[in-house]
């Protein structure tokens, strides 16, 4: 974590409007993205991490969203107000993303050959022939086997963990700066997911790439990213860098998720620690603190006001919250 | 003591038709001989990857699919013998929960009469006396009785999963299926439901055959875990052994996928190659020798038997020629 950010998102707001009123699935949200460096955003469904994600490409549907403030740099150029076209010329090229069920991201009539020659020669203004070459040797280096021949092949006759390695090589075919991967092995069975997953971890630090990586899943994000945002209800809860963001958790809700997930290898046929209650709805948030009814830490405060995040340096633990765990010393 | 359930060589195979004549052309061996013993009040968890017949097993238990091999004795009673009739009254005891709880609930039926439909199809009590066990129920799952009139839309995935647990234990049942029963939920309220199926494990003695595809999960419900690979049971063991010392050479592969959160914790991963075979046509020999680590001439060409690595308290079945 050194040097200028590759991306930069500040106070992020983004609201969709719904049947029952304005939704804001993200609020005020701040983070960077420094170079080479994978970044984790995570939570439980409906937090935000996703439309975070989603909002860096341009791509919340709208109508009904909208990004309703803040602003989004990548290398220094804002990102928010930007038109389709110029978005368009800024995905694959600089950030490109990959989603959680490779089957919708591939056209199921074209071959692979052609869905990811396409890109390559628009993008790269290659010929016929060199675009294919650049393609094999991407399959290649995402580890599917035989690339020559199953260039040829069409989605369907790949199984789930080898599209996902297709989408991942269309990810990187004209070298993105950074990379957003949504869920990107949720689909997968375990063993697939750990192929997935090193390979993704190979491809950042070969490519020299930032990535963001959205997940639901406290393993993946301890095994793959140096820092992590957890989220909840549309806000940063807790943003930190992976050792400190496990060892020495500070916000409530960060302990209570990692102390409510049963470990591999830890056998006790005890109840595991819950966090009580439920998320709350989007469209009647209370007025304080969002986790403050499910928390065990909250006083009188909690119930009044919002916390924000205590700071903007990133090189310490930052959370949201008026009586956090203590900082490890 | 009798088992409450012994499964023995149960087979599930699904014709595959092809051709003009639409001729079978070939057989996927969903469930392809497995045995067990499931003893009351225990929980025996099964685990595999997608495809390896797991909820088909589940499924041919409560004979929802019609088992094509094998035997099902639940107390002494086989079930793929018994008449209809005799079927309905032995679903008494055997209940399922599903993976989805916002498929597995009629969206056109209040939450009481989902709860109470067992007790009408069964015809037990009285319409007063159903109702007060309606009631009863919802309080053992945690959720208050001003709900009973709602549908399931108004609710929560964590909520409607209670739903359908208070479905299945209408009837008391001794023994329920859970299929995937936490898979779709989040982590937070996936340890709440979690915990509820453990203290009604406690209080009533249900027997639990507890399906996921997520070992962390299994390990912490199950007293026994069996481990499934292209429809055959390749390891079953007390659960504190398997995860302490797998013998067969998937389940280690298995166990070390799992992604640990714990970032100091280095664990020694093993990548298999490759993908899942398809179980239409599952290779000669061992079913997982093409994507062993430990792969020996052997294992292409003879089908593993099941052997007892184990002590007589302990027994610890594995199937690979590794201990044969």
């Amino acid at each position: 974590m050194s040097g200028q950010p590759l991306l930069r998102v500040r106070d992020l707001v983004v609201e969709f409007s719904t049947e029952h009123g304005v939704v804001r699935a993200v609020d005020r949200v701040s983070f960077d993205v420094f170079p080479n460096e994978t970044l984790g955003l995570v939570g439980e469904s409906g937090c935000g991490k996703t439309v975070t994600g989603l909002s860096i490409l341009g791509l919340i549907p709208s109508p009904p969203g909208r990004i309703a403030g803040g602003s989004i740099q990548l290398d220094g150029r804002e990102l928010v107000g930007l038109s389709e076209s110029e978005f368009r010329r800024i995905r694959g090229r600089d950030v490109a993303m990959i989603f959680q069920e490779p089957m919708t991201a591939l056209n199921p009539v074209f071959t692979i050959g052609s869905q990811m020659t396409d890109v390559l020669r628009r993008y790269k203004g290659l010929t016929r022939r060199q675009a294919r070459a650049a393609a094999i040797e991407l399959l290649a280096k995402v580890g599917i086997p035989a690339p020559d021949r199953r260039i040829d092949e069409y989605p369907h006759q790949l199984s789930g963990g080898m599209r996902q390695r297709v989408v991942i090589a269309m990810a990187l075919s004209c070298g993105p700066k950074l990379i957003v991967a949504d869920e990107p092995t949720t689909a997968l069975d375990v063993t697939t997911q750990a192929q997935v997953l090193e390979q993704i971890v190979k491809l950042q630090q070969e490519f020299r790439m930032s990535m963001i990586l959205v997940t639901h899943d406290l393993g993946v994000v301890a095994e793959t990213c140096h820092r992590a945002i957890v989220m909840y209800c549309g806000r940063i809860a807790e943003k930190a860098e992976i050792g400190p963001l496990f060892g020495a958790p500070r916000h409530p809700y960060t302990v209570g998720l990692l102390e409510s997930i049963p470990r591999v290898g830890v056998h006790e046929k005890e109840d595991l620690a819950v966090i009580p209650g439920m998320v709350p709805d989007l469209l009647h948030l209370p007025r304080g603190c969002r986790f403050a009814d499910r928390c065990s830490r909250r006083q009188a405060r909690c119930e009044e006001a919002l916390p924000e995040l205590d700071g903007d340096d990133e090189s310490v633990t930052r959370v949201a919250c008026f009586h956090p765990y203590e900082r490890m010393s | 003591m009798t088992a409450l359930l012994e499964i023995r060589n149960l087979q599930k195979h699904f014709p595959v038709r092809g051709g003009f004549l639409r001729r079978v052309v070939a057989q996927v061996k969903a469930v392809d001989g497995v045995s067990f013993k499931l003893e009351f009040g225990k929980t025996l968890g099964l685990v595999g990857e997608s495809g390896c017949g797991k909820s088909t097993l589940g499924r041919a238990i409560l004979q929802l699919q019609k088992p094509t091999g094998g035997q099902v004795i639940l107390e002494g009673e086989d079930l793929t013998a018994a008449s209809p009739a005799r079927l309905l009254e032995m679903r008494r005891e055997m209940q399922i929960i599903f993976q989805d709880p916002f498929a597995s609930l009629s969206p056109r039926r209040t939450v009481a009469q989902t709860i109470r439909e067992p007790l009408e199809v069964h015809h037990i009590g009285t319409p007063a006396e159903r109702n007060r066990k309606v009631e009863e129920l919802l309080q053992v799952v945690g959720m208050r009785s001003n709900v009973l009139d709602r549908y399931p839309h108004e609710f929560s995935g964590g909520q409607r999963q209670r739903i359908g647990i208070a479905r299945a234990l209408a009837l008391n049942p001794k023994l329920i299926i859970a299929d995937e029963p936490v898979s779709a939920l989040d982590v937070s309220v996936r340890a709440q439901v979690l915990n509820l199926i453990a203290g009604l494990q406690r209080e009533h003695g249900i027997a639990f055959l507890f399906i996921s595809h997520d070992l962390s999960v299994v390990e912490h419900v199950s007293d026994h875990v069996g481990v499934m690979y292209l429809g055959k049971m390749v390891e079953l063991a007390p659960a504190k052994e398997i995860y302490r010392d797998p013998r067969h050479p998937y389940t280690q592969a298995l166990l070390s996928a799992v992604p640990v959160p714990d970032p100091k914790r280095k664990s020694k991963r093993i990548v298999l190659t490759g993908d899942v075979p398809s179980p239409m046509n599952p290779p000669p020999g061992c079913p997982f020798h093409k994507r062993c680590p430990k792969v020996m001439d052997v294992c292409s060409k003879v089908v593993p038997p099941v052997v007892d690595v184990g002590s007589a308290d302990k027994p610890h079945r594995v199937a690979c020629h590794l201990h044969s």
